[in-house]
């Protein structure tokens, strides 16, 4: 563990951010201030167009702040990038059909130029983690969607990163996949001790995975509501049937509504 | 079975009106023989002897097909009269023609997608480029070659083909090489990938089904440009020239068997451009 304890791992203070649309300006991020710890769960959760994905984004640097500041391990976004300090997860899998599920994971770790030895050893390792050991000489067409969304969150493990950056990862998949994914998620993050941003539109998810839970809300995307979960880092999937987990969703909704008020 | 009985449908179907046809064409001349002659024939008369003719106006199947395997097996291979030897003459200009068109089309396709520059500077002209035909520019590539002190034909042969071939190529890789979504591009951005990583792992893997897709077209395109560049006077060698000298001295059944001689090489090379695609696709891991 880093000694930077005291210092945010990720860090946005008066951030705006504005997309010149063909319509105008479009205000994706109003005045977002956030400090994300070592080692927090982090949700950001809100309608569509309130910018969470804008700020996951932003926060990898695909996109680019209009102003405030934002760091990354106390550096911007796209230094933080050369020092390989995070991995993103998309929505869609997104594996090379042409590579085997080894083969996709191997990628960043070839375009970062690591020794074939160790491509070999860190493939293995990260398949291992996402149970899919064995799974490396299959083609991505003959997993299901689960399996193929957990080799590309191996892939993003593959070098390592302290940051784990989630759009939606399983938004595509059906409940009981998606809540078998969300127990391996909730191991992975406890064995490995990473930071994890982790955009989603569902408050169970949220409220399930997080150790902080963001509500946000659209045009402008703003930051509404941060809530500090009380739920122990232990969590078994009925956690979600007890009386805290049902005040901390009412919170979410309660914040969600708020801000849908405001248009 | 089931798939070849459709298409042998056809082909009797078409072999049936090719030889009515033949009746009829060839008739005015067994009608104008015995006009000359003084004397009348019957249909049941004539019929025999439309089938026969030595220049006859259309030739029946059963003539060209002769024709044919007296080109291709009657005499060695090394004759010059003998069909695969002109097969192998254009075989020879249509591979060369052919690899030309395809590094001509990858290249420009890179440079398109590449550079903006290029995008909207050389991909109108290679769209009017095809709209120049090529019969009239073939002798024009011909003449300026020899100009230009070329020895033989097989240059300008191969420049004639590879101006048909690049074009599909060039299409289908810029189409190819952009296939890429932009969470693709995002994913690799994430790794700090450059412009050459992204482009060896990420563009050029991705374009290579639309890259075998456009080699059957540009595969027959090559063919046809050398057949064309072949035309011109003066060429003595070829399936092209072949034609040509059937047509010129007369002999319909020459002409016909090097149009059809020209048809199985055809056949052959898509099959082969068929094959290697099927092997790539298998390296690839796709599904078959």
């Amino acid at each position: 563990m880093k000694d930077a304890t005291s210092q945010p791992v990720i860090e946005a203070k008066g951030l705006n951010l504005v997309f010149q649309t063909a319509d105008g300006p479009v205000q994706a991020l109003k005045d977002v201030n956030l400090a994300i710890n070592q080692g927090d769960f982090v949700s950001f959760i809100g309608p569509s167009g309130c910018g969470k994905t804008t700020f996951l984004r932003a926060i990898a640097a695909l996109e680019h702040p209009t102003g405030g500041t934002l760091t990354v391990n106390g550096m911007t976004p796209d230094e933080a990038r050369r020092k390989r300090a995070y991995g993103y997860v998309f929505q869609a899998a997104g594996l090379y059909p042409w590579r085997t599920i080894a083969g996709n994971v191997r990628l960043p770790l070839e375009i970062m130029g690591f020794s074939r030895a160790e491509q070999d050893e860190r493939t293995e390792a990260v398949l291992d983690l996402v149970e899919l050991k064995g799974f490396g000489k299959k083609f991505p067409w003959q997993l299901s969607g689960g399996m193929q969304q957990r080799a590309s969150i191996a892939r993003a493990l593959a070098f390592d990163a302290d940051i784990l950056l989630m759009d939606e990862p399983f938004g595509a998949l059906d409940e009981i996949v998606r809540d078998r994914l969300n127990e391996e998620l909730l191991k992975l993050w406890a064995r490995t001790g990473k930071t994890i941003g982790f955009v989603t539109h569902s408050i169970p998810e949220a409220v399930y995975l997080s150790t902080r839970i963001v509500v946000m809300s659209p045009r402008p995307g703003r930051i509404t509501d941060v809530i500090d979960s009380p739920l122990p880092k232990e969590r078994p999937l009925d956690i979600r049937d007890s009386r805290e987990f049902i005040e901390i969703a009412h919170r979410v909704r309660e914040g969600l509504r708020a801000g849908h008020h405001d248009d | 079975m089931s798939r070849a009985l459709p298409v042998l449908t056809v082909l009797a179907g078409i072999v049936v009106l090719w030889y009515a046809a033949a009746v009829l064409m060839n008739a005015t001349w067994v009608h104008d023989q015995a006009e000359r002659a003084g004397t009348t024939v019957t249909w049941a008369e004539v019929i025999p002897q439309t089938m026969t003719q030595d220049r006859p106006l259309l030739p029946p199947p059963h003539q060209v097909g002769a024709e044919l395997w007296q080109g291709l097996f009657g005499q060695a291979v090394t004759s010059k009269r003998s069909l695969v030897y002109h097969a192998y003459v254009t075989f020879k200009g249509t591979m060369m023609g052919f690899g030309l068109g395809i590094v001509a089309g990858v290249l420009l396709a890179m440079a398109i997608v590449r550079f903006r520059v290029m995008d909207m500077s050389v991909m109108p002209w290679a769209i009017i480029s095809q709209t120049v035909p090529i019969v009239a520019l073939a002798p024009m590539i011909l003449t300026l070659s020899s100009q230009l002190g070329l020895e033989g034909r097989d240059l300008p042969k191969a420049i004639i083909a590879a101006y048909l071939s690049f074009f599909p190529v060039l299409v289908s890789m810029v189409k190819g090489l952009r296939s890429p979504d932009q969470m693709q591009l995002d994913l690799l951005k994430t790794y700090g990938a450059g412009e050459t990583a992204t482009f060896l792992k990420l563009r050029l893997p991705a374009s290579m089904p639309y890259f075998f897709a456009s080699l059957k077209v540009a595969v027959a395109a090559s063919l046809v440009g050398t057949i064309v560049g072949e035309l011109p006077t003066g060429a003595i060698e070829g399936l092209g020239a072949r034609m040509l000298i059937g047509s010129q001295f007369g002999e319909p059944l020459i002409m016909w068997a090097a149009l059809f001689a020209a048809a199985i090489l055809a056949g052959l090379l898509i099959l082969v451009v068929g094959f290697v695609e099927r092997a790539a696709r298998k390296r690839m891991g796709v599904p078959l």
